[in-house]
């Protein structure tokens, strides 16, 4: 076990692989039929490559990297949309520093800024809120990214600019949330899963209740999980104690810092500010319905849709990805990263084609960061 | 961006603005502390908290919060929010694109 000695209790680690094992064994999962377990979360994907889980569980268990990297499911046509904006010379374009290397279909944010435009990586919206109080001359434009970890955060600074009649801040609204997809994926008649591994950090936010319905109406386990592989080992033997006990529920592996009704400044804070799109795009996944958010009526001022005329309602939607990518079958678990044809030839962190080559949430970049060697292995 | 990463606040810095100073990892930032504000604000400083995108989104114990951190560090995620804290902090005075900057 090569991978063993980094746990922090190895000795546990050993223990609940071998309980996974038993588990599996009895449910009768093997190589050649495994249990499909998705993980939601980019952050889980990225701990799952760091530790090696794939190859430690038993091998009837298979991780389907899920649609949970709010980077790689960002439509080229948004990007297109950010670089419009960001291409008016009185706008200063603030962005998280994930978002820069994805493409669309005319480049990057990244190549727009060589090319001259103002555009600025931020550690948070308190930057951008900071630079539009600095400079009252220019628009500075927030790219409003993530799940509902990190909507709060754009919530409460559009707040926050309202307060303080700070007319030159607005967010690009690019917010997204869980639920949504994950009911899309379960509806896809092409898809096999059995059992979901949770979001640590947006269930933080939203509670555990928001996932009621997987357990309900499709009848298969959910585990909200932490991040520390001793979490996510202890998770996976939780959807198969459900599994094997013909049980499907919502269970809280990460109960230390999720509570089951979530953090309610925060939800009261998207509620004030936010409502949902009648569907929203994903890359790789095409429009799901109610699965986005937009800014409300209320705080117009503050929408840099509605301030410079782009966006939904704005032109046509739906841009094909790029030729010869593969990301959509890779986002649904339908193929492996491995299995892209552009995979390590075309598409590189370096010079990602797709966008789950980008951030290191992404299945594509973890496969290519931690499994290069064995990927060429295998 | 997705991930939290565990701080410390040392100080209200912004009662008005519910900002507070918060020592990550060595790194001080300021946070916005309105999601875990319940009684005064002072009652924050010596807390732990997950930081996401520079908003403190949870109260966590000191053991948590080391656990975290540990498996960030591994996970080089840790090193990766210090640097987007660089950027940011950078990003307030950049300014050599053209355009009026008053
Ligand atoms: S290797 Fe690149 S092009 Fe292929 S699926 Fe992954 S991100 Fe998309």
């Amino acid at each position: 076990m090569k991978y063993a000695s980094e746990f922090r209790d190895p000795v546990a680690a050993k223990a609940v692989l071998a309980a996974i094992a038993r588990t599996a064994e009895g449910i009768g999962a093997t190589r050649e039929k495994p249990l499909h377990i998705m993980e939601i979360c980019g952050g889980h994907t990225h701990a799952i490559f760091r530790y090696g889980l794939d190859k430690l569980v038993h091998e009837g268990v298979e991780f389907i990297h899920g649609p949970g990297c709010p980077v790689c499911v960002l439509p080229m046509s948004r990007v297109d949309e950010a670089l419009q904006i960001a291409a008016r010379p009185e706008v200063i374009f603030t962005t998280f520093g994930d978002a820069m290397r994805v493409p669309g279909t005319q480049g990057s944010l990244l190549q727009a800024k060589a090319s001259g435009a103002d555009i600025r990586m931020v550690y948070s919206p308190l930057d951008a809120l900071e630079i539009a109080r600095r400079t009252p001359g220019r628009e500075v434009v927030f790219f409003g990214l993530g799940f509902e970890t990190t909507t709060p955060s754009t919530a409460l600074s559009i707040q926050q600019a309202a307060r303080e009649g700070l007319g030159n801040f607005s967010v690009f609204c690019n917010h997204i949330t869980v639920p949504e997809p994950i009911r899309a994926l379960l509806d896809d008649p092409d898809m096999r899963l059995d059992g979901f591994i949770g979001p640590g950090h947006v269930s933080m936010v939203i509670g555990t209740h928001p996932y009621d319905f997987i357990a309900r109406d499709y009848g298969k386990p959910i585990v909200v999980a932490g991040f520390e592989p001793l979490d996510l080992l202890q998770s996976v033997l939780m959807v198969l104690s459900q599994i094997a006990e013909g049980r499907a529920e919502v269970e809280n592996q990460y109960a230390r810092v999720v509570p089951e009704h979530g953090n309610q400044v925060s939800l009261a804070a998207i509620a004030d500010v936010y409502e949902r799109r009648p569907s929203f795009e994903w890359r790789g996944l095409g429009e799901i319905d109610a699965s986005g958010l937009r800014i409300r009526a209320p705080y117009r001022a503050f929408d840099a849709e509605a301030k410079f005329g782009v966006g939904y309602g704005a032109g046509p939607r739906q841009v094909a990805e790029p030729e010869g990518c593969a990301c959509g079958a890779v986002m649904t678990g339908k193929i492996k990263p491995t299995a892209c044809p552009q995979f390590g030839r075309g598409c590189t962190p370096e010079r990602p084609l797709g966008a789950l080559m980008v951030s290191s949430e992404g299945a594509c970049a973890a496969y290519w960061q931690y499994g290069g060697a064995r990927a060429a292995a295998e | 961006m997705c991930l939290g990463i565990p701080g410390q606040i040392l100080a209200i810095t912004d009662e008005a603005r519910q900002l507070a100073l918060a020592d990550v990892s060595g790194v001080r930032r300021e946070v916005n502390v309105t999601c875990i504000a319940e009684g005064p604000l002072e009652d924050l400083v010596g807390c732990w908290t997950l930081i996401h995108v520079g908003f403190a989104m949870s109260r966590i114990d000191a053991e948590e919060a080391e656990a975290t951190l540990r498996a960030l560090r591994e996970m080089g995620e840790a090193q990766a929010a210090l640097e987007e804290m660089e950027a940011g902090r950078a990003a307030l005075t950049e300014g050599t694109a053209p355009g009026p900057t008053r």
